[in-house]
């Protein structure tokens, strides 16, 4: 029996996974890295559009700063964001920029002068200053009041991820490729490393470890349609959840992206729409304007995605033998800005679609895209429940998304949370009493059990074919637990799911390779697979209200008096066929920006009974206040800046806001 | 969409099957049969014949959009990314094969990632900086737009293996750095944040198993799935590192 000792495990090695595995190293502890891929193969590269940083480099973007990034997002969340949580995000947004400038990452940069942008369908000319000449540049995107997406052409999350896939290895990283996680060691309260197997030989690992991290990005692939890459399966976050002891927060909140490519799903970046791209339907009509006259193409995508499907639903959608789609025009934008600005965009719709974006519209339709649930952090990144264990990026639940995510949220998330999470992992691991005494028992125990499941995979008399159950929870799932969901439809998803789950027990192999089996690979995932499902499905069933990406059709309203808080799922038992589902209230006192109309889609919710009284404690503290700068006020209204790590503490420098001292 | 794929057109797809892990395994094709679908890509054809005919295939795919290098193989004999290579552009036998130069894993999997970080740590493939630490809090170091776009241009490479497995000179040299290797380097000498010299990239490319070795058969500029300039900056390293050669 075969056990590997380390200071940090981290399970997931796309950019949130690599960028804690750097600050722990460079704190001095030793880090092992696990990925199904190698590194640079992470779902994090297809981040083609950018990421979010107040700058306030370019012309559009001036004004911009950390405050409106705060409420952009937690408008965005639809208020279902930790505010806390938001602000040391902002904060540190920028300085995560300027780290990865330091590294190498080639941003796209400033250039002084007059350009053409579509602005609205119309061409406008703007003027960038002198004193922004080379700095770095940000482009449009939906839910923002400013350009503040920082963006690398169109291959953003790729030169991100290639930049600090290489610093790991210049901090002399060991990532074990090709491996999978498959269950935390724990003891019911504290968490001790991982069972690990090998996709090449088979072999089962124990890695034991101080602290341990999630870092495995989302479950898209729960979904048929998705624009998630093949290994977003969520597993990571599955084994967290079957400790029965972590809790993930808002499964039910599951992101659609309003222009994947229709019918294969690869995503078409929100920088199409950004950048001036439009939406028409099958008559050539622009619809948005109609739905959304203030952001039109861009309000944020669970917005956009609603629309989109609410206009076909009405007749008004192309036909086609897959089925009916819309149409995303970008011809507007002209040759060279395509086939330099969005050249990712070009070469999709060229090799997959045959069409030519500079001359032809693209057929799209919304598919899911992002979990904005995971494993439930405290600020610090780490379970309130199973201590040792951290997550951040996708995989997390941390919780900066709400029910919503902004386009280029995300890559932002991985890195800023990367940054903070792997200070807190740093400062965990120096303190004394978290030394860790496990009793080798435990570590046996765990790998017995794990291997007494795979063996009853290979050698047991089931007969479920493991590729068949989850091409039916695939499709469940897109059918019923999609972007419009209704308690009829949500309640046979979850029949049909236990009914899955219960037959993933008795599953038989054809193939009864012990090594490299990717059929045996799709049987214990999608048993795992399965109970995610169940959270998203029965977390949406129970949740009779809308919010952001979860949309009722029996429950069309926001419902803040009953509903402004935070699903909290368990698996409480192997045998069990549903989570146990709790609440975490969230508290409109100590809200910096109580809830309300987010600027674009619905406008009528029902109002917890607390936000009048904190909306006129607030205009009492901005009276007193009156004529103070905004950091002040912002202090007064919901101080965290104690929460954030030592080292990324401090206001950030714009060319409009030149620090003297640094401070 | 546009174009609707012959349909009714049956496939009959070769693949060369070894599992070097399985006792008795011996290099062997094997054919399989599929109906063409529309659309039809060698991701969509590969995973439903996994699903449906032989559960033992083994194949890697990730982003199945181009864009994470995961799926280079030798379509009829040569290297390029399986995701997006539409049927409808292909003959109805279709042959397949594992990237060469790699360590197989199993029938179309490799460890190209073994191999591109062996590569990294060799060439230091990341920028070398002044100062260890960077003053978050303030503005960004300016760099000339067409600079960054510059770089950026070089910074394209997925590292999918394929000028690898293309590359004649490796087939001669296993510590060939190759193309991808080299464009590493153009990339880096580019970057003004990086403070190597050309002296210190002659002391990692400087011999036959960096630059001098290439023979300029430039299989890895024609089979670049990103169409990377590899045989100018190939040329451009080589008469930048002669420079240092003859000092």
């Amino acid at each position: 029996m075969k056990i590997i000792y380390t200071d940090v495990l981290v399970i997931g090695g796309g950019l949130a996974g690599l960028r804690i595995g750097i600050g722990a190293k460079r704190r001095g502890h030793d880090v092992i890295i696990l990925s199904l891929v190698p590194p640079k193969r992470s779902h994090s590269a297809a981040a083609q559009g950018g990421m979010q940083a107040s700058l306030a480099n370019v012309i559009k973007g001036e004004g911009d700063n950390e405050d409106i990034h705060f409420e952009d997002t937690v408008r965005g969340s639809d208020w279902g964001a930790d505010q806390e949580v938001v602000r040391m995000f902002v904060n540190t947004a920028p300085k995560a920029v300027r780290e990865l400038a330091a590294w190498g990452v080639p941003w796209s940069r400033v250039r002084r002068g007059d350009r053409d942008v579509i602005i609205n369908g119309q061409k406008v000319t703007i003027t960038e200053r002198d004193e922004a000449h080379g700095l770095v540049a940000q482009r449009d995107f939906g839910g923002t009041k400013k350009w503040r997406t920082c963006y690398v052409s169109d291959g953003t999350g790729h030169a991100m991820l290639f930049t600090m896939s290489d610093q790991a290895i210049a901090n002399r990283i060991p990532v074990h490729e090709r491996t999978e996680a498959i269950a935390l060691i724990h003891d019911g309260g504290r968490c001790y490393g991982a069972v690990v197997r090998h996709l090449v030989t088979g072999e089962l690992v124990a890695y034991v470890a101080k602290a341990t991290a999630i870092t495995g990005g989302g479950a898209g692939r729960l979904y048929r349609v998705t624009t998630n890459a093949v290994i977003s399966e969520g597993i990571p976050t599955a084994i967290a959840l079957e400790t029965g002891v972590a809790a993930l927060g808002n499964m039910e909140a599951v992101q659609f992206h309003p222009t994947p490519i229709f019918p294969a799903g690869i995503l078409l970046t929100e920088g199409a729409r950004g950048d001036g791209g439009l939406l028409k339907d099958a008559d050539g009509h622009r619809f948005m304007p109609d739905y959304e006259p203030e952001k039109k193409e861009l309000a944020s995508r669970d917005v956009v995605s609603r629309r989109m499907e609410e206009h076909i639903a009405k007749g008004k959608g192309v036909k086609s033998p897959f089925g009916e789609h819309l149409w995303l025009d970008i011809t507007l934008l002209g040759e060279s800005h395509i086939k330099n600005n969005l050249r990712e965009v070009y070469e999709i719709c060229h090799y997959f679609l045959g069409v030519d974006p500079v001359k032809e519209w693209v057929p799209v339709r919304p598919a899911q895209h992002y979990t904005m649930g995971g494993v439930r952090t405290d600020h610090t990144g780490e379970s309130p429940t199973l201590k040792g264990l951290f997550s951040a990026g996708e995989a997390a639940c941390w919780d900066m998304h709400g029910f919503n995510r902004l386009g280029g949220n995300s890559v932002a998330e991985t890195v800023v949370a990367g940054m903070i999470v792997g200070e807190f992992i740093a400062d965990f691991c120096d303190r004394a009493e978290n030394d860790i005494d496990i009793p080798t028992g435990l570590i046996h125990e765990t790998l017995r059990r794990e291997q007494a499941k795979l063996d009853l995979l290979i050698d047991g008399h089931g007969t479920e074919n493991p590729a068949a159950l989850m091409a039916e929870m695939q499709q469940i799932m897109t059918a019923k637990v999609g972007i419009f969901r209704s308690g009829q439809r949500l309640q046979e998803a979850v029949e049909q799911l236990q009914a899955l789950l219960r037959r993933s027990r008795s599953i038989g192999l054809r193939y009864k390779a012990r090594g490299a089996n990717p059929e045996l690979v799709t049987a214990y995932r999608v048993q795992k697979m399965l109970k995610l499902a169940l959270c998203v499905a029965y977390g949406a069933l129970t949740r009779s209200e809308s919010r952001g990406a979860h949309f009722r059709e029996d429950f069309p309203q926001r419902n803040d008096a009953e509903w402004l808080k935070r699903t909290l799922a368990t698996w409480k038992s192997e045998n069990d066929l549903l989570p146990t589902l709790a609440y975490e209230q969230l508290h409109v006192m100590k809200m910096e920006l109580p809830p309300g109309w987010r600027g674009y889609g619905a406008k009528d919710y029902i109002d917890h009974p607390a936000t009048p009284r904190r909306l006129e404690e607030i205009g009492e503290i901005k009276k007193t206040l009156h004529g103070a700068d905004r950091f002040t006020l912002q202090e007064k209204l919901m101080p965290y800046e104690d929460l954030l790590p030592e080292r990324y503490r401090g206001r950030n420098e714009q060319i409009d806001a030149m620090m003297e001292d640094g401070r | 969409m546009k174009e609707p794929g012959r349909q009714g057109r049956q496939l009959k797809i070769s693949v060369l099957r070894f599992n070097p892990q399985e006792a008795g395994s011996a290099p062997r094709m094997q054919t399989y049969e599929i109906d063409e679908a529309d659309g039809m890509t060698l991701f969509i054809a590969l995973n439903e014949i996994r699903e449906k005919q032989d559960a033992s295939l083994q194949f890697d795919f990730v982003c199945r959009a181009g864009i994470c290098g995961s799926c280079g193989m030798l379509i009829n004999g040569r290297p390029t990314l399986a995701c997006r290579a539409l049927t409808k552009d292909l003959d109805a036998e279709i042959s397949l094969a594992p990237l060469p130069a790699f360590e197989l894993i199993a029938d179309l999997s490799v460890d190209t990632g073994k191999w591109m970080r062996g590569m990294s740590e060799r060439l230091e493939s990341w920028v070398h900086m002044k100062e260890q630490e960077t003053d978050l809090r303030r503005l960004e170091e300016r760099m000339e737009p067409e600079l960054a776009e510059k770089i950026y241009e070089l910074d394209r490479c997925i590292e999918c293996g394929c000028c690898i497995a293309g590359c004649g000179t490796l087939r001669m040299r296993d510590d060939f750095v190759g193309a991808a290797g080299l464009n590493k380097v153009a990339r880096f000498r580019l970057d003004p944040r990086d403070q190597r010299s050309d002296e210190d990239f002659y002391e990692l490319i400087g011999d036959d198993n960096g630059v001098f070795g290439c023979m300029s058969l430039l299989a890895c500029h024609d089979v670049c799935p990103k169409n990377l300039p590899l045989a100018t900056q190939i040329a451009f390293l080589r008469r930048k590192m002669v420079a240092v050669g003859l000092k």
